[in-house]
C-alpha cells in the first residue's frame, strides 16, 4: 500500500512538472492515465466509446491481470496474452495458427490485437460482435482455451485476491460475467496503437518525416491497395477473397457466419499497422514475409467465384500489377507503420 | 437583506404553486399496481414433463425433451386508446427445469385497463450487440453463442426414434440478421379479457407454451430430415412456426 502511494506520489509530481510548463494548474493533471483513452487527432471516432466502460486504473489493471491469467483456460497453461504478445503488437510470433490448450492447434492465425476500440466486427469472419463478448469465443474454443464462463467465475471467486479487486472496480459480489468481461474490455480497449512514424507523418509531428522511397510507397499503397486497406486504420473492415486458394473446403470463412455462398473463402480484411511485426500473414498464416505477400498479389492469385472484383484485371490473371521497384518501395512504406510506444508500453506488458 | 427578503418571497410562492400542482396531480395521475405473468408449458394438451415424458407430433413421431429454455423479452401492454406501457429492461428467461423462472413480477405498470399484451420471442437485435450482460442475459445462462455472438432465443433438446444420427433433436433457435432473423414479436389475443391495473390488485395472466407447435404451423417439421438447427434457414421455419401460435393466454386473473 505504502508503495503504491509513493510511486503515485511520484507519478502525480513527475506529471506536475511535466505539465507545469503548459498549464497554470497542474494540480489536475491525473497521475496516472489509462492507456488508449484520448482519440488520436487522425483516427476516426471510435465504435467503443471510453462511455460504454469507463476508464479507471483499478479496472484496467484488473483487465491486465485477467488478460495475462492462463487460469482463464481449462488447463490452467494458456492465457489471453499467451497468443497475443505484446512485443509483436499482440500477435502470436512464429505461429501458423493459434496454439491452445494440450497443444491444439486451431486453423487460423491469431490476428494482432490493436486499435480494437475502432471495431465493430471481430475474428477472420467477424463472429464476434463487440468487444466485450469477443472473449467468449477463445475462452469457450475446444482448441484455444476450452473453459466455461461458469468454471472461470468460480475460479475468480474462490480467489481472494479477485475478489477484493473486483469488489473495488464493481461494487458488488460476487463476480459474474458482466464485471469479467467489462474489466478484460478496459484492458483489451487500450490497446490503442497510433505513435508509428506514419502517424508523426500523418499529423504533421516532428520525427515524420518519410523518405522518398516510403513516399513512393505510401502513394502506391493509396492507390493500388487503399480501397480495401483504407483509410488511417489501413483497413475497410470488410471481407474479402483475395486469391488464396481455388475453394475454401479447409475454412469457408465469412460464409461459416453468413451461410451464403457469395461469401465463401472471404475474410477480413485486416489493418497493415505493425504488419512488418506480426509475421506470419493471411487467415491461415500461410506467408512468412511481406515479400512472399507482395508476390501473392502480383502474381501468385488463385481465380474463384468469389474472388474479389478488386484484383479482376482485363485479358490477364488477377492481382495487383507491381513492379520490382514498387515492391521495395511498399515495403519500406509499411515499415513505418510499426509503433515502438506500443510495443514497449510497460503499462499494457504482464505485470512483474 | 433585500435580496433574501425577495428570494424568500420567490420561494414562498413557488411553494404555494407547488403545492396546488401536487394536489391535482393526486387526482389526475394514475396509481400503479402490478401484473403477475405465468406461463405453463405445455406440448399439445398435456404438460412438459423433462426427460421422462413422450410425446407425439401432429404427423406421429415420438419425441422426449430434455432442455427447454426461451426468452421471452420487451413485453407491452395496450389500452384501447392506444397508450401503451413498456416493462423497462424487459428480458425473462423461462426454463422448464426451474419452476421460479416460469412466473414474475412487472411492477410499476400505471393503472387502467389494458386490452392487449405484446412481446418478443427472443432477444431484440440490440442487446444481441451490446456487451456484457448481466441477469436474465448474461452469457453465463447458456443461452448466448460465443463463435457467432447472439442470444439463443429458444434451446430445446430432447431425443427422437425418428431423428437421424444419434436420434438427438437440438433445436437453438436464434439470429437476428437478414435473412435468417428469428427475432418474433407476437400479441396472442386476451380473448376479450382486460387486464386491470389498480393500485390494490395484482391481477395476473397465464400464457401457455405449447412446445408442438414448434413442429407444426406454416413449417411442419418432420424429424428424420430435422433434427439439429442451431440459427440459419432451418431456425426460421421453426421461428415461424412459434409466431404462428406458440403462446396462448389461457386466462387472465383479475384478483
Amino acid at each position: 500500500m505504502f508503495r503504491n502511494l509513493t510511486v503515485r506520489l511520484a507519478l502525480a509530481g513527475l506529471a506536475g512538472l511535466l505539465a507545469g510548463g503548459c498549464t497554470t494548474d497542474a494540480d489536475v493533471a491525473p497521475d496516472w492515465e489509462v492507456p488508449g483513452t484520448q482519440v488520436p487527432a487522425n483516427f476516426p471516432a471510435p465504435v467503443y466509446a471510453t462511455s460504454q466502460n469507463p476508464p479507471t486504473r483499478e479496472a484496467f489493471e484488473l483487465g491486465r491481470t485477467l488478460f495475462y491469467d492462463p487460469r482463464l483456460s481449462r488447463t490452467g497453461d494458456i492465457s489471453c496474452g499467451s497468443c497475443h504478445q505484446q512485443f509483436v503488437a499482440f500477435a502470436h510470433q512464429d505461429h501458423r495458427v493459434s496454439h491452445g490448450v494440450d497443444n491444439l492447434l486451431g486453423t487460423r492465425n491469431a490476428p494482432a490485437l490493436q486499435n480494437l476500440r475502432w471495431r465493430s466486427e471481430f475474428l477472420w469472419d467477424g463472429g464476434a460482435k463487440n468487444l466485450e463478448t469477443m472473449p467468449l469465443a477463445p475462452i469457450t474454443n475446444p482448441v484455444e482455451m476450452d473453459e466455461t464462463l461458469e468454471n472461470i467465475l468460480y475460479k475468480l471467486n474462490a480467489d481472494a485476491g479477485y475478489q477484493q479487486r473486483f469488489a473495488q472496480v464493481y461494487g458488488r459480489k460476487p463476480i459474474d460475467s458482466q464485471q469479467l468481461l467489462k474489466a478484460l474490455a478496459q484492458f483489451t480497449a487500450a490497446f490503442t496503437s497510433s505513435h508509428s512514424r506514419y502517424d508523426q507523418y500523418s499529423r504533421h509531428e516532428a520525427g515524420g518525416e518519410l523518405s522518398a522511397g516510403e513516399l513512393r510507397g505510401l502513394t502506391l499503397l493509396r492507390q493500388k491497395c487503399g480501397s480495401c486497406h483504407a483509410g488511417e486504420l489501413f483497413t475497410d473492415e470488410t471481407y474479402r477473397n483475395n486469391g488464396l486458394d481455388r475453394s475454401f473446403a479447409a475454412d469457408s470463412g465469412r460464409a461459416h457466419i453468413t451461410g451464403r455462398p457469395q461469401d465463401v473463402g472471404r475474410f477480413k480484411v485486416p489493418s497493415l499497422r505493425n504488419v512488418a511485426l506480426t509475421p506470419p500473414y493471411m487467415h491461415d498464416g500461410r506467408f512468412q514475409t511481406l515479400r512472399q505477400v507482395l508476390d501473392h498479389y502480383a502474381d501468385g492469385m488463385l481465380e474463384s467465384a468469389t474472388l474479389d472484383a478488386q484484383f479482376r484485371q482485363a485479358g490477364t490473371r488477377p492481382g495487383i500489377s507491381l513492379s520490382e521497384n514498387e515492391k521495395a518501395d511498399l515495403m519500406a512504406f509499411l515499415q513505418t507503420l510499426t509503433d515502438t510506444e506500443f510495443i514497449q508500453d510497460k503499462r499494457l506488458a504482464e505485470a512483474r | 437583506m433585500k435580496f433574501r427578503l425577495f428570494t424568500l418571497a420567490c420561494l414562498s410562492f413557488l411553494t404555494v404553486a407547488f403545492s396546488a400542482c401536487t394536489d391535482d396531480a393526486d387526482v389526475t395521475t394514475p396509481a400503479a399496481g402490478t401484473l403477475d405473468v405465468e406461463v405453463d408449458h405445455l406440448v399439445g394438451n398435456v404438460p412438459l414433463v423433462l426427460n421422462t415424458g413422450t410425446y407425439t407430433t401432429s404427423s406421429g413421431q415420438q419425441f422426449t425433451v430434455s432442455t427447454f429454455n426461451y426468452y421471452l423479452s420487451n413485453i407491452k401492454l395496450r389500452k384501447a386508446d392506444g397508450t401503451e406501457y413498456a416493462e423497462p429492461e424487459s428480458y425473462h428467461l423461462l426454463k422448464q427445469s426451474d419452476a421460479v423462472t416460469k412466473s414474475f413480477t412487472l411492477t410499476n405498470v400505471p393503472a387502467g385497463d389494458y386490452t392487449a399484451l405484446t412481446f418478443t420471442i427472443g432477444v431484440d437485435s440490440a442487446r444481441n450487440v451490446s456487451g456484457a450482460q448481466t441477469g436474465a442475459l448474461d452469457p453465463a445462462n447458456g443461452m448466448f453463442w460465443t463463435w457467432n455472438s447472439g442470444y439463443i432465443y429458444t434451446k430445446l433438446e430432447g431425443s427422437s426414434p425418428q431423428a437421424g444420427g444419434n436420434k438427438q433433436l437440438l433445436f437453438h433457435i436464434g439470429g437476428f440478421k437478414k435473412p435468417n432473423n428469428t427475432i418474433r414479436i407476437v400479441s396472442p389475443s386476451l380473448n376479450g379479457a382486460t387486464i386491470q391495473i389498480r393500485k390494490d390488485r395484482t391481477p395476473a395472466v397465464h400464457l401457455a407454451a405449447d412446445v408442438l407447435k414448434m413442429f407444426t404451423g406454416p413449417n411442419p417439421i418432420d424429424f428424420s430430415t430435422l433434427s439439429n438447427t442451431m440459427g440459419g434457414s432451418n431456425s426460421v421455419k421453426v421461428a415461424d412456426n412459434q409466431a404462428a401460435g406458440m403462446f396462448r393466454v389461457d386466462h387472465v386473473h383479475a384478483n
